[in-house]
């Protein structure tokens, strides 16, 4: 018990060690809000899954700065995100942008939702019509009742 | 239609399949990160040079007025990687006559200077990056990456990591004479 209780308080002990170092931080507040926001949408181009926010390498440390920068002299969020797309594609963000090479991923999910309910949707109607076609009709009633009155006949 | 529908599973399996094969195909390096600068004017940057090595510095107009194909080489003396293919990039120049540049990543000039002194220097320019801004701009990841430039200052060709073994340094020689042939077309 007592070692669980010392696990989990290390587990808190580790969550404020950002990689965001106090000489990067701007003293405005609102500018360091955005810089924040921006940075956990840019990738970090040496650990491909981390955003720079939170990443320790030397060139997540430089964007961060980059980033702030461009905020100081008067950038839009959009702004700095255009300049960072120019030197490394668009594969610094996180979430792509939408244009004709993406349209395949943005609305790939989509098409493939409605093929499916279109393929459901007639796999059911195909199903209820099997299911009707096994009732029999006037004809069918017609000549059962008339071999069983036969095989009645029989006995 | 009903036929037609019939050769759905059979699509459906060749595109999957091909997708399959294209992700398992083990030439393919997922981490490699597609340049924006190929085919593009090389990018804005002036460098100082490094003290103690005796070559000038580089910027984006050097390249323009070269005159011929150009490598630029980023590198760093405390770039491990950057050691082996420093005789690569050595032999490469005396072998094909081809001007080499280098951009000196975030390195004390006075070690870069010893480490060129030990290894000899190949570089006919060498701009000092000390702050990594001119990497940006070239949009690297890390060092060593290797640049082909054309003569009117076109980015023609990246490649990431050292040119060291036998394939990388094939690729760099393939990627080279394509620079040359569009070259000697234009």
């Amino acid at each position: 018990m007592k070692r669980l209780i010392v696990a989990i308080l290390l587990v808190f002990l580790a969550l404020p060690s950002w990689a965001v170092e106090p000489d990067e931080m701007l003293s405005d507040p609102v500018l360091e809000a955005r810089a924040r926001a921006l940075s956990k949408e840019v990738r970090c181009v040496v650990c491909q899954n981390q955003d720079i926010d939170s990443s320790n390498a030397g060139v997540a440390r430089d964007l961060r700065i980059l980033v702030r920068e461009r905020l100081v002299a008067g950038d839009t969020d959009q702004e700095v995100l255009d300049y960072l797309v120019a030197r490394y594609g668009d594969f610094v963000l996180f979430k792509p942008p939408l244009k004709p090479s993406t349209y395949l991923l943005w609305f790939g999910p989509g098409i493939v939702f409605l093929l499916a309910v279109f393929a459901g949707g007639r796999a059911l109607h195909r199903a209820r019509n099997t299911a009707n076609a096994a009732t029999l009709t006037a004809q069918d009633e017609a000549d059962l009742d008339a071999y069983l009155a036969s095989k009645e006949g029989d006995q | 239609m009903r036929r037609l529908l019939a050769f759905l599973p059979v699509v459906l399996a060749l595109v999957l399949g091909g997708v399959f094969y294209w992700g398992l195909n083990p030439n393919r390096n997922p981490n490699e990160i597609p340049s924006v600068l190929i085919s593009k004017p090389a990018p804005e940057f002036a460098l100082s040079p490094v003290d103690g090595t005796g070559v000038p510095g580089l910027a984006t107009q050097d390249l323009e007025t070269a005159g011929e194909i150009v490598i630029v080489n980023v590198f760093a003396s405390w770039c491990v990687p950057c050691r082996a293919e420093h005789a690569v990039l050595t032999r490469i120049k005396r072998e094909q006559n081809v001007p080499l540049f280098g951009i000196n990543y975030k390195d004390k000039p006075e070690d870069a200077a010893r480490w060129l002194e030990d290894l000899g220097n190949p570089y006919t320019r060498i701009g000092s990056d000390l702050d990594g801004r001119a990497g940006i701009e070239w949009g690297i990841s890390g060092v060593p990456e290797t640049f082909i430039v054309s003569s009117d200052g076109t980015v023609l060709h990246r490649t990431v990591g050292p040119v060291v073994g036998d394939d990388a340094v094939t690729k760099f020689n393939r990627a080279l004479q394509a620079a040359r042939d569009l070259e000697s077309a234009s």
